[in-house]
């Protein structure tokens, strides 16, 4: 029977990552006009480590609780680095016709406190120990975002590029936080004076990105039909099936 | 004043465990790793471990045995579930029937053609609660569905019901499989909101 190679067991540690905590808004900001970044400092029970620290590419579940008692819980990526302060941020989509992101963007400010539960996820997380190559598409960026961002932090010692495809220059996440590490292709419309056409995802784009990193896993998030049509462009040119992980929030 | 926000007043489906909603027609993606090249002629579909005869059927021989369709709700532990949809293909219990089963088999690894597993205690893939199918709504399984076939546990979150099935191997001990390695539930009922390990 195939195998996807050696896996070691990660249950979180004790049952303080798994309860359902407050946490207070300490910081909102829009990152595009549907996409709104929320900080949120995590209570610290006195019998729990530190709130906030994670893996990047883990998402948190958020609940909330309607004054007549329902409750609705989603999961959100982290878009924040690992960070001793207790903080993280998560990146929420608007989606219009959706039951709790329009409540989180148009009712939850600072000052305002929801329930956390997490850190989650043992797949797709990037722990900066191996060449990294990660794909986001649209709101996919967030996870990757976090690596982004941890890599940062810790110096930029292992090689990593990141691709970031948006529909048109207004929809980027995080503009003017990127560098030379990050590539954005547009594929309905460019910024002025960018020599690439609009238009979807190739192998050229990929290529390059590739060429720079030995043995890279790599990472794609994004709508079913970006990572697949991604991650089967990445094992055409030659990545092996078994170094690329794919991440739709979680198992189905 | 402030909206009442979600929820929007409408009596919750008593069909849905907690902490789920409903996807209506819809029926999300979700991806963790490549999806294989794989067409009825590669698909097939082992069972072997504690067993008395290991087995291997292919499209052809999996179609001969007898069909049977399921109509129900699933549930996804990512928070939705979809109601009332149904599949077709074959019980476990037909499988395991050509295959008999050992007296010391008590938990199953499911495995697909990708390398993806996931485990699960037999009781709780045998008695009429497991199928192989190969159908959604009367039309062939959608390939980022799982098709050609993939397993079906309706009595659990769906990541039990693995895509792009390739065998069972039946063991006398329970083998956390892909997602239960990485801090998900080991059991995974969706009415106990049995989520992450620990749950």
């Amino acid at each position: 029977m195939p195998t996807l190679g050696p896996v070691t067991r990660q249950v979180p540690p004790g049952g303080a990552r798994r309860r359902w905590r407050p946490a207070v808004v300490t910081g909102v900001h829009d990152e595009t006009s549907s996409a709104r970044t929320f900080r949120l400092r995590i209570r610290t029970m006195d019998d729990e480590g530190p709130a906030g620290r994670h893996l990047p590419g883990q998402h948190f579940d958020v609940r909330l609780t309607a004054p007549d008692g329902s409750t609705a819980q989603r999961s959100y990526s982290i878009a924040s680095a690992p960070s001793p302060d207790g903080e993280v941020e998560l990146t929420v989509e608007r989606i219009e016709d959706g039951e709790v992101s329009p409540y989180l963007h148009e009712e939850i400010g600072v000052g305002d406190t929801v329930e956390l539960r997490g850190p989650f996820g043992g797949w797709f997380v990037w722990r900066g120990d191996t060449p990294a190559l990660l794909l986001g598409g649209g709101s996919g960026v967030v996870p990757l975002m976090a690596m982004r961002r941890y890599w940062a932090q810790t110096g930029r010692t292992v090689p990593l590029r990141l691709l970031v495809s948006v529909r048109r220059p207004e929809d980027l996440y995080y503009d003017g936080e990127y560098g030379p590490e990050t590539t954005v292709i547009h594929t309905r419309q460019t910024p002025a004076g960018d020599p690439r056409p609009a238009g979807r995802l190739t192998a050229a784009d990929l290529e390059p990105l590739l060429a720079g990193l030995p043995g890279p896993v790599a990472y794609v998030c994004g709508s079913a039909g970006f990572s697949e049509h991604a991650s089967q462009l990445l094992v055409s040119l030659g990545l092996p099936a078994g170094n690329i992980r794919i991440e739709r929030f979680g198992p189905g | 004043m402030a909206r009442t926000g979600f929820g929007r007043g409408q009596l919750r489906d008593p069909r849905l465990p907690p902490g789920q909603y409903d996807t209506g027609s819809s029926w999300p993606v979700l991806t963790a790793e490549v999806s294989p090249k794989l067409t009825a002629d590669t698909w097939s579909f082992r069972v072997d471990g504690l067993v008395e005869r290991a087995r291997t059927w292919d499209w052809q021989a999996a179609h001969r045995l007898e069909p049977s369709t399921w109509e129900g709700d699933i549930h996804c532990v990512t928070s939705w579930s979809k109601l009332g949809t149904g599949f077709t293909g074959v019980s476990l219990d037909t499988f395991l029937a050509e295959t008999g089963v050992l007296p010391t088999a008590t938990h199953v690894v499911a495995w697909s053609h990708t390398g993806y597993t996931t485990n699960l205690p037999l009781a709780e893939v045998t008695g009429g609660r497991a199928w192989v199918v190969w159908e959604h709504e009367g039309k062939p399984l959608p390939h980022e569905h799982g098709g050609p076939a993939r397993l079906l546990v309706p009595n659990l979150y769906f990541w039990k019901s693995a895509k792009w099935i390739g065998g069972l191997r039946l063991l006398d001990h329970d083998e956390p499989g892909f997602w239960e390695q990485r801090g998900y539930h080991e059991l995974g009922d969706p009415w106990l909101e049995q989520r992450y390990s620990g749950d």
